[in-house]
């Protein structure tokens, strides 16, 4: 069963023009200012004068620029650009109990990842995006919304030593989430995104997902709106199970295939909020703003506009900076000319359902 | 008396040093990956990476030494990946896992190529007749499997032809013992009623090719009935069977249905997982497997990691090697 996806009103501005509002969000990663590798690179050399506390203050700084690129791309919501985070699963694994590293493994070509181990029960231990959320709330003057990397992403990226499988180990790893998630509401968070990537490789393990989602709510207010990100997998395999998540959106990427999937989610009808891709992140090409306009209304096939949110498709990282910040600067503006053609009726929809 | 003997399908993962080495001399992207043709620096890299994986085999004391296919950077499509006549496609997934391979477009003539031999000669210069050589190579459905054809036209030609080629590889071989064909598609991809016959016919022709023990190496699962069926067809020393997958009762009434080779080798620890068993469980697996098949009196049964290795970070892949040396080792009473 869907939440409470009318939730999404409270992120509308005080200020907004027009009568419709498409919420305007990001999935999360932003592409990192150089200077930050750099200034990484240079606290790992024992002999620079550099050392943590300065590493720390570069993080900041680069969390409160890309949160302002963010506010000044004019999104409803935003993100630090995940500035903190190397690696969406390294990142948690190094923070839960439980997990080990051995080395880098190979994902494609040179490109490799630190696969963790999981070596025995995971447990909680310090928050994990405590500091991250309240630093970003602190230099936001938007509503800030939370990634983070799902449990059955976390157990399916690992290797698991020590659970009897995938099953087990996601449904402990989905209590902690839900405890970070309680921590972050009890600081103020009102938007947290669960990323679960793994379910496109695996869509068979739909079921386990939903079970982790069930955990992950368990006792987070309704106020509190909750997004499950999945991308780059055949969505008809998972649909329409996923009208039975405990979710407000779901948060899908069809940009990347010019909406050849679109018509998976319109029978039967779509239960959350609709969250969906408008610009590619594997295309360095900026989308025109009328090009974007087009994207959007792929989602009023689905939903009505009160229940569409507009994003890229996925995190934006490996663009170059200044695609980026143009993609989601168009999509924006593409949002706010949708909306006012909707107040005027020059775009037919779906009715809004009562 | 069964002989007991250490081995790996190879495909091992790259030294630390070497990830770090050769993606800065060769980058990261889907452009710089192996082409047939590295530059010297690159060159002289695999050779001391493959110095180092001989020696971590003579270490952890394998009874079969591979050259450990460093260069493989599309894993088994490789031999397709730096042919003349194929063009390297998209990314696509390799099998179930989070990794990925160019997908080899085959648009000419699968003529003889050398890559493979030109490295395992280099490997053996390096110990020579210190232990024996073992090959490796892809399967011939499996590489027509991971690959698309834009040339033969037909797949049951386009599986021959394929065969063909790896046959020509085989016998460009310096000597080796053991020839491990790996078919990993076999098990996720079952060829169709079409096809199935003509797997037997295109393994053969790769075997014989070769003077050594040919063992025709499936992972990921178990052998569908029919697909096990049509492979009895084939003149090989022994099938590969995974013994770690969840499906291995399977595996066992494939056996004792169908019959099995005279050898056989089994996929006893697990290649995707950083859990290192003991050598006595290694030794267990195996003979939960042989006892179920009493009408067999093997020859000689290899013992493997189910998959290859280059899943694993490089010090559990190391110490899967020494489990399964040791395992080999165990004094039969200790588990019988």
């Amino acid at each position: 069963m869907v939440r409470n996806p009318s939730n999404r009103v409270q992120f509308r501005p005080d200020d907004h023009d027009t009568e419709h509002f498409l919420l305007t969000t990001v999935v999360g990663s932003y592409p990192k200012p150089t200077w930050l590798s750099l200034a990484k690179t240079r606290a790992e050399n024992s002999d620079a004068a550099f050392d943590d506390a300065d590493l720390r203050e570069a993080y900041d700084d680069a969390a409160r620029v890309i949160t302002h690129e963010h506010e000044r791309a004019g999104l409803d919501t935003v993100v630090d650009g995940e500035m903190r985070r190397e690696e969406m699963v390294e990142y948690f694994a190094h923070r839960i109990p439980g997990y080990e590293f051995n080395g880098p493994v190979k994902v494609w070509g040179h490109n490799y990842f630190d696969k963790p181990s999981v070596v025995s029960e995971v447990a909680y231990d310090e928050p994990w995006l405590l500091d991250e959320f309240e630093f970003t709330a602190g230099v936001a003057t938007k509503p800030v919304k939370v990634p983070i990397t799902g449990p059955y992403t976390l157990a399916r990226w690992s290797f698991n030593e020590a659970y009897d499988d995938t099953a087990a180990l996601a449904y402990d790893l989905a209590d902690l989430v839900n405890e970070e998630v309680k921590g972050l509401v009890d600081a103020g968070a009102r938007y947290v995104q669960i990323d679960e990537p793994a379910l496109a490789t695996t869509p068979g393990d739909h079921a386990i997902v939903g079970e982790s989602m069930e955990r992950i709510v368990d006792g987070i207010p309704e106020d509190v709106r909750v997004c499950l990100h999945v991308c780059y997998g055949d969505y008809s395999q998972i649909y329409p199970e996923i009208n039975d998540f405990p979710i407000d959106e779901f948060d899908v990427e069809l940009c990347n295939d010019g909406y050849e999937q679109i018509d998976v989610f319109r029978d039967p009808e779509f239960e959350p909020d609709l969250a969906l891709g408008v610009v590619d992140v594997h295309d360095a090409e900026v989308e025109s703003v009328a090009e974007i306009k087009r994207n959007i209304q792929q989602g009023l096939k689905v939903v009505s506009p009160d229940r569409l949110t507009v994003s890229p498709d996925c995190g934006v990282k490996l663009l170059p900076r200044e695609v980026a910040y143009q993609k989601i600067a168009n999509m924006v503006q593409a949002a706010r000319e949708v909306e006012a053609e909707l107040d005027a009726g020059e775009i037919q929809t779906a009715a809004p359902r009562q | 008396m069964t002989e007991l003997v250490a081995t790996t399908p190879g495909l091992f993962p790259l030294p630390d040093w070497a990830k770090s080495e050769l993606s800065e001399l060769k980058g990261r992207q889907k452009v710089d990956l192996i082409s047939g043709d590295e530059s010297e620096p690159v060159v002289s890299a695999y050779e001391r990476a493959r110095a180092e994986v001989v020696d971590d085999q003579f270490d952890a004391g394998l009874d079969r030494i591979v050259e450990g296919q460093l260069r493989w950077d599309d894993m088994i499509a490789h031999p397709l990946a730096v042919h003349e006549n194929v063009e390297n496609g998209r990314i696509s997934r390799y099998y179930d896992n989070n990794n990925f391979y160019r997908n080899p477009r085959v648009v000419g003539e699968l003529t003889p190529s050398g890559d493979v031999a030109s490295d395992l000669s280099a490997a053996l210069e390096l110990f020579d007749d210190a232990a024996p050589l073992q090959a490796v190579l892809p399967g011939p459905y499996s590489l027509a499997d991971l690959a698309t054809d834009e040339h033969y036209g037909d797949d049951a030609e386009f599986l021959s032809a394929v065969a063909e080629f790896l046959g020509t590889e085989a016998e460009s071989f310096p000597s080796h013992e053991t020839l491990f064909l790996l078919e990993p598609s076999l098990v996720t991809n079952p060829p169709d009623d079409d096809l199935a016959a003509a797997v037997p016919e295109a393994i053969d022709v790769v075997a014989e090719e070769s003077d050594a023990d040919v063992v025709v190496h499936t992972y990921f699962g178990a052998l569908d009935e029919k697909t096990y069926a049509h492979l009895m067809d084939a003149d090989v020393a022994a099938f590969g069977l995974d013994l770690v997958a969840a499906d291995r009762e399977q595996t066992v009434y494939n056996a004792v249905e169908y019959g099995v080779t005279d050898d056989v080798a089994l996929g006893v620890a697990d290649g995707q997982n950083t859990l290192v068993e003991s050598a006595e469980t290694l030794r267990e697996r195996a003979e939960w497997f042989i006892e179920q098949v009493p009408a067999t009196d093997f020859e000689t049964v290899y013992l493997s990691t189910n998959t290859e290795t280059f899943y694993l970070p490089v010090n559990r892949h190391r110490a899967k090697l020494a489990a399964l040396a040791t395992a080999a080792g165990l004094d039969a009473e200790v588990t019988t």
